[in-house]
Order: structure tokens, then C-alpha cells, then sequence
């Protein structure tokens, strides 16, 4: 892709400053204090508010008797990517929005870095927590290596499935590897989990994708039982003029190179347009930014409270110097002389509430137009499913929007295939990928325990 | 306005905050710098024929990340030659007239060595000895301190040799490691101790190192048992205290666990005429005596205490025999629903550790209570009819005020053990 203008390059050294772990990991000293503060409550909120559940007094009471390997036991056994989560969970939102502390008038413990520092100790000495069950004889194929794939493969290894793992990419991890912000999660912190659920047997076929390198058919006839974790593809379209030129691209693809490429060597634009308000398009301005673009624009239809992305999300991308547009619509992008991005052209939007619905309609102001100069704009108005594929196997039953409809239990309309985590609940967190994925195993191996499933 | 001042056995101490007999009097240096920061009175650390200290010589337990709960040390006394101790003692009361110099004591148990140390002091000028007869480690194996503080005729004897010639108060310092404190207190007063000085410091080891089993403090892979004092031991100290009491009539000076002006209070409540601290001066330094001081004159002020004597041993009455207690006396908790945090601490200490009283929230909708966040706050709900009233509920509970503990009048009149026997009996 080449751009009309592309951002200066940083010195080494500025590019790993501004990518920095933005919560650095404790250190011993600050981790027994903050965990000295936990209350130790019973039914705490916390674990309850946790989509996996994992039992966080009782994590944070093991790290103040200087049990790590415990700790990190009661973590990854209710959460096999517990450091992950640990770094990327909306925590504000989930147990620590939920700490009995608030009550107390006093900081929430912070649930999220102690979570970090107990599984750190037995990532960073290969401590092997978890064994695989006894064999069982039965083999389960897992459909994409991300969050969802992981916790379903590592819950079924360790009860003696055999599970062998399928993917298109390169690097294994899905998501966590490929699509948060590296100055939340570096793809190779995400590895080292990919490890962690290899050393329980797990098989990855990495650079395969299913339905041309393999086919249904073969999966049907090897596997007991078929589970599809493939989360979402690319942004949607904006659907506007303009939107094929150089230097149009989708969050994801924006995000990816910052992953798993040299810093040094990605280009973004000298000034950057972002579409859309969620967290993803919060990670893409920010990421811009730390890449050194001067000027970057969110651009979005409502207003500043409609926003979907977090509230401490939304307060890093001030930090780093984004300009916000509030009630802006895109309605074209500009291009130069050899058809490259130079403007986006937006007009103001009005929000007008309506009876019966629950968000307000948009309604475009007439006149309104105005101009943004910009090097590059970035889609980020939400990913789109691709299930598509699917629709080759009889009897899956994909929703209107292209999520796969599962029972509670996570089984699709046909009995030998599961399915879980983005694909299923159209994109939520990592954790609920992760709880997801756990209680589909749970699902394959009641099934495949049952006498239907026997057959 | 209130007067700190007390007069102790016939001598006047500007306060009744005196440095106990330890690290922080070892030297003249350090008394001096003591008596500017406010302290009325310092006891010497003990003087006798110098001895020679471990490395390392202190332990202490801290408690979910707060230091020093409590210290133990396995230190002896004055490493220092005697005449320097006396010629320091004597510089210092030159220069600090005003302040109590008391002048700790520990030789063989021979008359004539107890009679000679005994003059020594007073000729150096010291205002007072204490006899240490408590100190439990160390020189309880040469025959002395806890080796005698623990043998009643032993503690009798002493006090007697060093009254025979002692013209200064002698204050008998006593040791909380005996059955029966009042036994060893009585004897002191029976040898003519113009008072005695509870507690000293109580047999303790610290810990174990877990990779070496080396126990704490460490003197090259070993231990010995060391004397624990410090904030966890003032329960101990207060129940001693109120129990001497009940059954001297002498002045009595309090020692254990005091660190503010409230611990000294409530010495001074349990009967204590001037209390001493240690650990906690060698915890923040001198410097914490101006609260102590502070502070009690501003409670004394709002009660109207014009002297320490105005509230000295006001709660010793009301320490009595269990069978004295009223039975009939009724209390109940009540969760103050607007402060609960929804730790639910409280249900599962009465539920696992209590009498069951408490019902658990339940973990949806439970009482629509919510957090800023507007995530639910679990508040459990005493069951009143069961709660008997112990306490436990209030204790665990983090936040100030939200569990009361609150009277329910039975209507029925007071009534304790002794009198439910004898109108059984009848």
C-alpha cells in the first residue's frame, strides 16, 4: 500500500517506549502489598463477575502466602489464558468494577496485574500445571486457534481428548496474537500461552485452512466432533465512495502488522482517519499514534456518550492526542492525482430519539459538509463474521448477522460440530471466548459421553 | 486544664511516659535526646557486669503487610562497663534535673554485690532503681532476671537486700512468663518494693526459615528463645495489670504494648501510676511521645481530668470474676445496609466460625443495592431471633460502623452465674 504521505519513522528507542506495556507487571514488593489489601470475601463479586469465574480471593490470599504455582493453579484452571486476560480484560467493567472497594470508598484491588504476576511465575519457569487426561481414544478438531479454540482444546486435553488444532495463519493464538494492541498484549507473550495449552498435547496445524487445504468431509470422517472457534473476519465496508483507494484499510489489517512486523518497518500515514468509536477503533488511533502519525481523527456518527468503547479506553486515545468528531457521518473519500487517499468529506449528524427503538436514529444535517485532510483512513465500524464456510456443512444454521446459532451447550444445528466465542456472540472478550470455549468442551464431551453421541 | 504530671512514690515526672529499660536507654546520649523530645522519665537500660550480645538480636512478626506486631529480642543487658553507665547517668541528671533517671539493676543474687550496685547507683545520682527480675532470656541462665522474677521467696529476698540500703524508691520489674503474677507481685511487696513494673517481655521464638530451619532471630543458623513485647502483647499486659491491681497497694507502673496515648490511657485506667515504652520508640523514634503527650491531655481536657489520678484504675472494678457478668444482658447485630460493602466476611465467620445467625445474600438480585459501577452489593441479613450477641459479625466486619452491636432490653433484671447457682441451690 503506498500512501500520499507516510508518518516520519522513530528512533528505535521512542518506537518501544510508546509501545510499552501500558500496566507493567508488579513487582514482588507491590504485589504482596496490593494483595495484603484484598478483604478475602465470600461470594465476592469479583468471581461472579468473572465470566470464567475464576476464584480471585482465592488467587490473591495464595500470592500473600507466597504460593505462586497455587495461585496460578486456581487462575488457568478456571482460565487457561489467564495472562492474557489479565492484561486485556475490561477489568474496569468486570471484577474490578465489581470489588466490594468501591463500597469502601477506597481503589479497587487491582485483580487484573496480580492475575498477571502469579501466572507469570509458572510461564517464565515452565512450570507444567496441568496434565493431559488419561486417552480416551476420541479426537476433537478445533477450527481456528484463537481465545475460544484454546480453552476448548486445553479443557478436552485435559480430560483425554486428543485435539488437534486448525488454522490459517502462521502464528497460533487467533486474536490475542494478531489483533489487541501490542502495548496490552505482544504476540509473544500470546505464544507463550499457545505453549502452555501445547505442553497439554494439543496438535496445531498451523497454514491450513479448512474447507480448501482440508475439507469438511475429511474433518467428519477423522474427528469425533468438530468445534469452530474462527472469530471474526475484517471491518465492514463503509459503503461509501472512495473507499477502494490506496490507503483504505480495516482494523484488522491496520492492527496486524503492529503484532507480528518490525515497527520500524510500517508505514502509516502522516495524518489518519478513523471510522467508528469502539475499543477496536480505540486501539487503531492510539496504535497510530504511538507509530508516529501527527494527526489522527476518530470520526464518529453520535455522540461522545454513545461511544461503545470503555470509558478508560476512550481516556488512552485522549492521552495520546486523538481528535475526536462527534456526530460525523464519512460520506466520501478523496483521492489525489494517482489515486490516493488526500481527504474524507463528513457531515454532521443529528441523533433523533423514536419511539420504539432504543437507540436514536441518525439524521444527516443538510449543508453540513466538511473536509478532513488525511493520509489513510481506517475502517473500524465493527468485524463482520466468516461463517460463510460454514455454509457448506449440513444442518449449521447461521443467524441473520452470520453468527452461528448454538444451544446452550454450544452445539450447532449439526450435532457433531460446536462452536464458540466471537463467531457465536458476534465479538465480546477475550474472557467470554475463553468461558465460552470451556463450556463447549464441557458440551462435546457430554455428547460425545452420551449414546447418541456414541454412534 | 489538665497536669500530666505525676507524682510517683513521692517524686515528681513531668508525664507518666517513661522509656522502659532497652535499646532506646542505652545511652546517656540517647536519654538526653529523649527527655527533649518530651519523655518524663527514662529507665537505664539494665546495668551489671557488661555482657557480650549475638548477631542478629531481634525478630519481629509483621501482619498482612504492617510491621512489627511484634518484636522479640534476644539481647542482654548493658554491654557497656558499669562505671560508664554511672558517670553518664550522673552527666545526664545534672543537666536534666527536672526528669526521672531510674536506674535498672541486674547482679548475682548475693547480698553484698545487690548492696553495692544498689549505692553505686544512688551515688550516681539516679532517681529511683528497678530491680529487673523479668528478663527471660539469656541471663535467666546465668541465675538471674526471669530466675528470679519466677521464684516468689527468690523475688522477696532481692527486694529486701536492695531496700536494706536503698534510699531512692525501688520499683521490682516483673515477668509475665509465671503461672500466677500476683503471687510473684505480692512477694515484691512483702520484700518492701515501693512498686513493681509489669510486664517484661514474654518468652517467644520468632519463626523458622523455612529453607534452613533456622529459627528466628538468626544467630549463625540457630536461635534461642528471645523476650516478645510490641503491640500484640497489650492484651496481655492489661490483664496482668488489672489482676496486680486487685492485690497490691503499691504503686504499679504499666509496660506492654503501649504505642499512643490510648494504650496508655488505658493502662493508666487498669492502674498503672506511669506506663513505659520500648518497641514502639524503637519502631518511630523518640519523637512519638508528643502525641502521647498531646493526645492525653486533649482526652483529659474533654473529661475534665485535671490528673492522670482523676481516671487511674477506673476500670479495675469493672473487671471482675465470669460468674459476676450479667446474663441477662442482651445484644444483637444489625447490618447497617447503606455502609455494607457486600464483602459478606461477616456471614461466613458466624456461619463457619460462630453460631450461624447470619443469612447469606443471595448471589442475584439480592437486595437491588448497587455499586458506582451499578454492579449488585450482596448485604447479608442477621437473623435476629438466632443472634446471641457475640460479637464475632462486628469484628471481621472491614467497614466502620456498618455492623452494631446494639441492646434489646429482655426486661428482665440483672442476673449472673453466681447468683443463678445459689438461687438454684436455694
Amino acid at each position: 500500500m503506498t500512501l500520499r504521505e507516510t508518518a516520519p519513522k522513530l528512533s528505535p528507542e521512542q518506537y518501544e517506549k510508546n509501545f510499552a506495556e501500558i500496566s507493567p507487571r508488579m513487582t514482588p514488593r507491590q504485589a504482596a502489598v496490593e494483595a495484603a489489601r484484598c478483604l478475602f470475601c465470600f461470594d465476592a463479586p469479583c468471581t461472579i463477575a468473572c465470566p470464567t469465574h475464576i476464584d480471585v480471593p482465592s488467587f490473591i490470599k495464595k500470592i500473600t502466602t507466597d504460593n505462586l504455582r497455587g495461585s496460578a493453579r486456581v487462575i488457568l484452571e478456571a482460565n487457561i489464558l489467564g495472562h492474557s486476560c489479565g492484561r486485556v480484560c475490561p477489568t474496569e467493567v468486570l471484577c474490578e468494577g465489581a470489588c466490594v472497594m468501591h463500597e469502601k470508598e477506597e481503589k479497587p484491588i487491582e485483580i487484573g496485574r496480580l492475575q498477571r504476576y502469579a501466572v507469570d511465575h509458572v510461564l517464565d519457569r515452565n512450570i507444567q500445571l496441568f496434565h493431559p487426561g488419561a486417552p480416551n481414544g476420541k479426537h476433537v478438531a478445533l477450527i481456528g486457534s484463537g481465545p475460544a479454540s484454546l480453552a476448548c482444546a486445553a479443557e478436552l486435553a485435559k480430560l483425554g481428548y486428543r485435539t488437534t488444532i486448525f488454522d490459517r495463519n502462521e502464528l497460533a493464538g487467533g486474536l490475542d496474537t494478531y489483533g489487541i494492541a501490542a502495548y496490552k498484549l505482544r504476540a509473544k507473550d500470546a505464544l507463550r500461552e499457545v505453549e502452555l495449552v501445547r505442553g497439554l498435547g494439543v496438535e496445531f496445524r498451523q497454514k491450513t485452512t479448512v474447507g480448501s487445504d482440508i475439507t469438511f468431509a475429511q474433518l467428519e470422517k477423522d474427528f469425533d466432533a468438530i468445534f469452530i472457534g474462527v472469530g471474526l473476519g475484517d471491518t465492514g465496508a463503509l459503503k461509501i465512495p472512495g473507499e477502494d483507494l490506496q490507503g483504505v484499510i480495516g482494523a484488522m489489517e491496520f492492527i496486524e502488522p503492529t503484532k507480528v512486523r518490525p515497527f520500524a518497518q510500517l508505514n502509516v500515514g502522516r495524518r489518519i482517519a478513523c471510522i467508528g468509536a469502539g475499543n477496536t477503533a480505540i486501539d487503531v488511533v492510539t496504535a497510530a499514534k504511538r507509530l508516529g502519525a501527527e494527526i489522527v481523527h476518530l470520526i464518529y456518527r453520535r455522540g461522545e456518550h454513545d461511544m461503545p468503547a470503555f470509558r478508560y479506553e476512550y481516556d488512552l486515545a485522549k492521552l495520546d492526542g486523538v481528535n475526536f468528531h462527534w456526530h460525523a457521518q464519512p460520506v466520501r473519500i478523496l483521492a489525489d492525482a494517482s489515486a490516493k487517499v488526500a481527504a474524507v468529506e463528513c457531515v454532521r449528524t443529528r441523533t433523533e430519539s423514536s419511539a420504539g427503538n432504543k437507540r436514536s436514529q441518525i439524521a444527516i444535517m443538510p449543508g453540513s459538509e466538511f473536509q478532513l485532510e488525511v493520509d489513510m483512513v481506517v475502517r473500524a465500524i465493527g468485524q463482520e463474521p466468516v461463517t460463510n464456510f460454514v455454509r457448506a456443512v449440513e444442518g449449521i444454521r447461521l443467524r441473520e448477522n452470520g453468527t452461528i446459532a448454538v444451544s446452550d451447550r454450544f452445539q450447532t444445528g449439526n450435532a457433531k460440530y460446536f462452536a464458540a466465542g466471537d463467531c457465536v456472540n458476534g465479538g465480546k472478550e477475550v474472557v467470554d471466548a475463553v468461558a465460552e470455549g470451556m463450556t463447549a468442551a464441557g458440551g462435546i464431551d457430554a455428547w460425545l459421553e452420551s449414546p447418541r453421541g456414541k454412534n | 486544664m489538665s497536669d500530666l504530671s505525676v507524682n510517683f512514690c513521692g517524686l515528681r515526672s513531668p508525664n507518666p511516659f517513661w522509656l522502659a529499660s532497652g535499646p532506646p536507654t542505652n545511652t546517656g546520649g540517647q536519654v538526653m535526646r529523649a527527655f527533649d523530645a518530651g519523655w518524663g522519665g527514662a529507665v537505664w537500660k539494665t546495668i551489671g557486669d557488661p555482657i557480650q550480645n549475638t548477631s542478629s538480636r531481634y525478630g519481629a512478626i509483621d501482619l498482612n503487610g504492617v510491621k512489627i506486631m511484634g518484636l522479640n529480642n534476644i539481647e542482654l543487658i548493658s554491654d557497656r562497663p558499669i562505671a560508664v553507665n554511672l558517670t553518664e547517668i550522673a552527666e545526664v541528671k545534672k543537666r536534666y534535673p527536672k526528669h526521672l533517671v531510674i536506674a535498672s539493676l541486674m547482679v548475682e543474687s548475693k547480698r553484698e554485690t545487690w548492696h553495692d550496685i544498689v549505692r553505686r547507683a544512688e551515688d550516681a545520682g539516679s532517681d529511683a532503681l528497678e530491680l529487673n527480675f523479668g528478663c527471660p532470656h539469656g541471663m535467666s541462665e546465668r541465675g538471674m532476671g526471669a530466675a528470679v522474677g519466677q521464684v516468689p521467696e527468690y523475688t522477696e529476698m532481692i527486694t529486701s537486700w536492695a531496700k536494706e540500703v536503698a534510699k531512692t524508691p525501688v520499683i521490682s520489674k516483673l515477668t509475665p512468663n509465671v503461672t500466677d503474677i500476683t503471687h510473684i507481685a505480692l512477694a515484691a511487696e512483702r520484700g518492701g518494693a515501693d512498686a513493681v513494673s509489669l510486664i517484661n517481655t514474654i518468652n517467644s521464638l520468632m519463626g523458622v526459615d523455612l529453607e534452613t530451619f533456622a529459627p528466628r532471630p538468626n544467630v549463625a543458623g540457630k536461635s534461642s528463645h528471645g523476650g516478645y513485647c510490641g503491640p500484640a502483647v497489650k492484651p496481655i499486659a492489661l490483664h496482668l495489670l488489672s489482676s496486680v491491681a486487685k492485690k497490691v497497694k503499691i504503686p504499679i507502673v504499666g509496660i506492654g504494648g503501649i504505642g499512643d496515648w490510648k494504650d496508655a490511657a488505658e493502662h493508666i485506667a487498669l492502674g498503672a501510676s506511669c506506663v513505659q515504652v520500648c518497641t514502639a520508640a524503637m519502631h518511630y523514634g523518640f519523637r512519638i511521645v508528643e502525641d502521647m503527650a498531646d493526645g492525653l491531655a486533649a482526652y483529659m481536657d474533654d473529661h475534665a481530668y485535671r490528673s492522670t489520678e482523676n481516671f487511674r484504675g477506673r476500670a479495675v472494678p469493672n473487671v471482675m470474676d465470669w460468674g459476676d457478668l450479667d446474663l441477662n444482658y442482651k445484644i444483637i447485630a444489625k447490618i447497617d445496609a447503606g455502609l455494607c460493602i457486600g464483602c459478606q466476611l461477616c456471614y461466613v465467620a458466624c456461619e463457619d466460625g460462630a453460631h450461624q445467625c447470619i443469612e447469606r445474600a443471595p448471589q442475584k438480585n439480592a437486595n437491588g443495592k448497587r455499586n458506582p459501577n451499578n454492579m449488585e452489593v450482596h448485604v447479608p441479613r442477621i437473623m435476629e431471633e438466632e443472634c446471641v450477641g457475640c460479637n464475632l459479625c462486628a469484628l471481621v466486619c472491614p467497614v466502620h460502623g456498618c455492623v452494631t452491636m446494639e441492646e434489646i432490653h429482655t426486661g428482665q433484671p440483672p442476673m449472673s452465674w453466681k447468683q443463678l447457682r445459689a438461687s438454684q441451690k436455694g
